[in-house]
């Protein structure tokens, strides 16, 4: 083996071999390293060194932009995953009492008649959201603004808190496969499934659970955001999604989640006023 | 025991392949959506894992394994440890695609960090490896010895050849298994909640260009060793062959960033750098193509042909070997040529993660140096058996029908990727305006998969039919002779010291600082997505 490197570096391949090699990564180092980021007009280098540092992929000290700050009120409420979890049962039957005063639109037990949302077992951060929301405006309603006005942060907890412990409306699902947008979404219009947050399968924290909500509130909901008219989602994930969706989806995942049957007609609409 | 590697690897294959036909027929519009992704993610990680990680590198240990015994004409040295190496090939095998087929690990082959997936998919994939640097320390072991009982003697070329694939994928190995030991397993363990993807990526294309060549390997050793022989030539060139391994060897690793492009977290200077050595690598290719067709050349004018093009018309284009070669040279020239679009900074960004790009190494792993496997099998099977394989027109029929379906498949695999078409999406819908347009073209890779399946039978049954035939008693293997056959060599062309040292040098310069810079940078891990588990 010793014999065999004496007879390596005593050749002309020893030296020819490295320096071809090295000469070549030279040469790269300094084309990618220094006259590549130089050559680039976007770029202002105050130093050669400082384009290598770029070129090395260095982080540097970029000038901070200020943020940019929305011309509407945002929500304010922060979502944790563990958040609000385990009420206390004297919590429970705070908010049992100051729920009293919602009775006349979403029922006595939770369950609406009149087409607003069906509060009963509803998750207790999507309760809470919503109702801060309404408080500092964030979310716009001329019937739920005055009525959560004088609600304290306290409250707002304990109200979610009963609203989650009531037993939820039994699902009822129409038969056969759920729409495409709710099961696969549109993924060439970057729209995920309505189901990776909303559904059984899966939920995100601050994601409503939808099942058996009044077909006319989701409707009405996608189209608001899809107008801009509701903007309490801060990230703008459910205004990039309903601003993507067709009429059709639209209708077809209000309808699902309101466990109507069929694409359209007046069976289903018969049958959600039974309802 | 080189029949146990051969049979496997085609076991795998032969599962794997129907795998591959399904995917491309449910992403068609001859499908509607499946329902279901997962089953898709799922089908896609066992075909890549099979197909990528346990066919290749169980056709490169047998083929290593016959070379050394036939070459260098004596019993391998280690035999129980290459049976070792099989076991753990074998049980890794085993322990990582059960994980695969209960949907635990849907994370594709080349893992995808920070999805992290059941640990024993990865537990088997690391088994695999470490079986197969067993056969590397073999390779290694075998040629040392016989070196040292035959001073000054020149290591014939297959065994030369053999040794570079060896050593390149022992060393392009441990990038992956970097990755492996010390991010993906502890994380899929439990043991930590967030991994360095960033990191992963890089450790990862430390591997994953050069495993490409070391799918190559076989193929390019058969190109020079078996060819020539086969049609009643030489090899034109001996040094030429060694040359090439050694440029393989040498800049074949320290390329793999040029899978990053897209990636922020390599600096642009250095995407540059393996940029420039990603088209060294055309080199030692154009060495092989110009060598062997110099020796193709001597075969025609050999049998009579003459004149500038008469010797074409002159070779035996029946004989399976020869035809095998030329199809597997047309596929390896549209496939370089695509590559030299995916290694290029700025034209990658047109055909990046888009169907292009998985149309590529298809047409190049699947077609150029898949075709050269049937060919190794078809021209070592009789000594592997001692029975014959007569099946001449099957075989010519298979190997055909391999290069039409490829040809069918990825051609308009790549023209989707041009018009944009993303890869890794289980579904799309062609009733979009934006996309309707590419349902022909996919629907044309179906009918190429299909027929790749059908190809894929016809292999199975050329074997079958050997396996019943009787028994005879084949003369001892012959590799091609060179012209001037090496009497005395440079010590640098007869060992990998010299060249082992360069790769090792060339790594540390272009990989150096990008994975020294982000193992002390602050803050760059993100949290695990643990796929299969319920949320």
């Amino acid at each position: 083996m010793n014999r065999e490197w004496a007879a390596i570096l005593r050749s002309k391949w020893f030296p020819a071999s490295v320096g071809i090699t090295a000469a070549l990564a030279i040469a790269g180092l300094l084309v990618g390293f220094v006259v590549l980021p130089l050559a680039d007009r976007n770029e202002q280098f105050h130093s050669v060194w400082d384009a290598i540092c770029s070129a090395a992929g260095l982080i540097q000290n970029a000038a901070r932009e200020p943020v940019v700050q929305a011309n509407y009120p945002t929500t304010r409420v922060e979502l944790t995953p563990r958040m609000l979890r385990g009420a206390s049962a004297e919590s429970i039957g705070r908010g049992a009492t100051l729920a009293l005063r919602c009775t006349m639109c979403h029922g006595a037990r939770g369950l609406s008649e009149a087409n607003t949302p069906n509060l009963a077992g509803q998750y207790a951060v999507v309760i809470y959201k919503q109702l801060m929301d309404f408080k500092t405006g964030a979310r716009v309603s001329a019937v739920m603004a005055p009525l959560v006005g004088d609600l304290s942060d306290q409250d707002m907890r304990d109200l979610a808190a009963y609203y989650a412990y009531l037993p939820r409306v039994p699902a009822s699902r129409p038969a056969g496969e759920p729409p495409q947008i709710v099961a696969s979404g549109a993924p060439l219009r970057s729209i995920a499934p309505c189901g990776a947050c909303h559904g059984e399968l899966a939920s995100k924290p601050g994601a409503a659970w939808l099942e058996g909500q009044p077909f006319d509130y989701l409707r009405t909901q996608l189209q608001d955001f899809a107008s801009g008219a509701r903007r309490n989602d801060i990230g703008e994930q459910m205004r990039n999604v309903a601003r993507g969706m067709t009429v059709a989806e639209i209708d077809a995942a209000s309808r699902f989640y309101a466990g109507l049957r069929g694409p359209t007609g007046s069976q289903a609409d018969a049958s959600s006023k039974q309802h | 025991m080189i029949l146990a590697h051969f049979w496997l690897a085609f076991a795998g294959f032969g599962a794997a392949l129907p795998l591959g036909a399904w995917q491309m027929y449910i992403r068609s519009p001859l499908h509607g959506w499946i329902s279901d992704p997962e089953w898709y993610y799922r089908s896609v990680t066992a075909h890549g894992t099979t197909m990528a990680y346990v066919f290749p590198t169980l056709v490169a240990m047998g083929f290593g394994y016959f070379v050394a015994e036939a070459a260098l004409q004596r019993p391998l040295i280690g035999l129980r440890w290459a049976w070792l190496g099989f076991a753990l090939v074998v049980i890794g095998t085993v322990t990582a695609i059960i994980p695969v087929a209960l949907g635990l690990a849907s994370v594709l082959y080349t893992f995808y960090p920070p999805m992290i997936g059941n640990p024993f998919y990865y537990i088997g994939v690391v088994l695999v490896v470490v079986g197969s640097w067993i056969w590397v320390a073999l390779m290694g072991i075998n040629m040392q010895r016989w070196k040292r009982d035959n001073p000054g003697t020149p290591v014939p070329f297959p065994m030369f050849a053999t040794v570079a694939g060896a050593y390149l994928w022992g060393w392009t190995a441990v990038g992956a298994a970097l990755e492996l030991l010390f991010q993906i397993i502890p994380a899929a363990l439990g043991l930590s909640r967030t991994i360095d993807a960033g990191l992963a990526r890089v450790f990862f294309s430390w591997t994953l260009h050069a495993i490409v060549y070391f799918w190559l390997m076989p193929t390019y050793i058969a190109y020079y060793t078996i060819l020539p022989r086969a049609i009643g030539g030489r090899l034109y060139s001996d040094a030429m062959g060694r040359l090439s391994f050694i440029l393989f060897l040498v800049v074949a690793m320290p390329i793999g960033v040029h899978h990053l492009f897209a990636d922020p977290e390599v600096g642009s200077g250095f995407k540059f750098l393996h940029s420039v050595f990603t088209a060294l690598v055309a080199l030692p290719t154009l060495l092989t193509v110009f060598t062997i067709c110099a020796s193709v050349e001597i075969a025609g004018r050999l049998r009579g042909g003459k004149g500038v093009l008469g010797w074409l018309a002159a070779l035996p284009w029946r004989n399976p070997v020869m035809l095998g070669a030329a199809l597997s040279f047309v596929m390896l020239g549209f496939g370089g040529a695509g590559g030299l679009i995916n290694m290029s900074y700025q034209l990658d960004s047109t055909i990046h993660n888009t169907q292009w790009v998985t149309g590529h190494f298809h047409l190049i792993f699947g077609g150029a140096i898949v075709i050269m496997y049937f060919v190794i099998a078809y021209d070592l099977w009789p000594h592997l058996t001692g029975r014959s394989l007569d099946s001449l027109g099957l075989m010519r029929a298979q190997l055909w029908t391999w290069f039409v379906g490829m040809i069918v498949l990825t051609f308009p695999w790549h023209y989707v990727g041009i018009l944009g078409m993303p890869r890794r999406m289980a579904f799309y819908d062609y009733s979009d305006p934006v996309i309707a347009a590419q349902a022909a073209s996919v629907t044309m890779s179906v009918i190429g998969a299909a027929i790749l399946v059908v190809s894929g039978a016809l292999f199975f049954l050329v074997l079958a039919r050997g396996h019943a035939a009787p028994r005879t008693a084949p003369p001892a293997y012959r590799f091609s002779v060179a012209v001037r056959p090496p009497r005395a060599l440079p010590a640098a062309l007869n060992g990998f010291g010299l060249w082992l040292g360069l790769m090792i040098a060339l790594t540390l310069v272009n990989y150096g600082f990008p994975i020294a810079h982000l193992l002390a940078t602050p803050g760059t891990a993100v949290p695990t997505v643990n796929v299969g588990a319920l949320r």
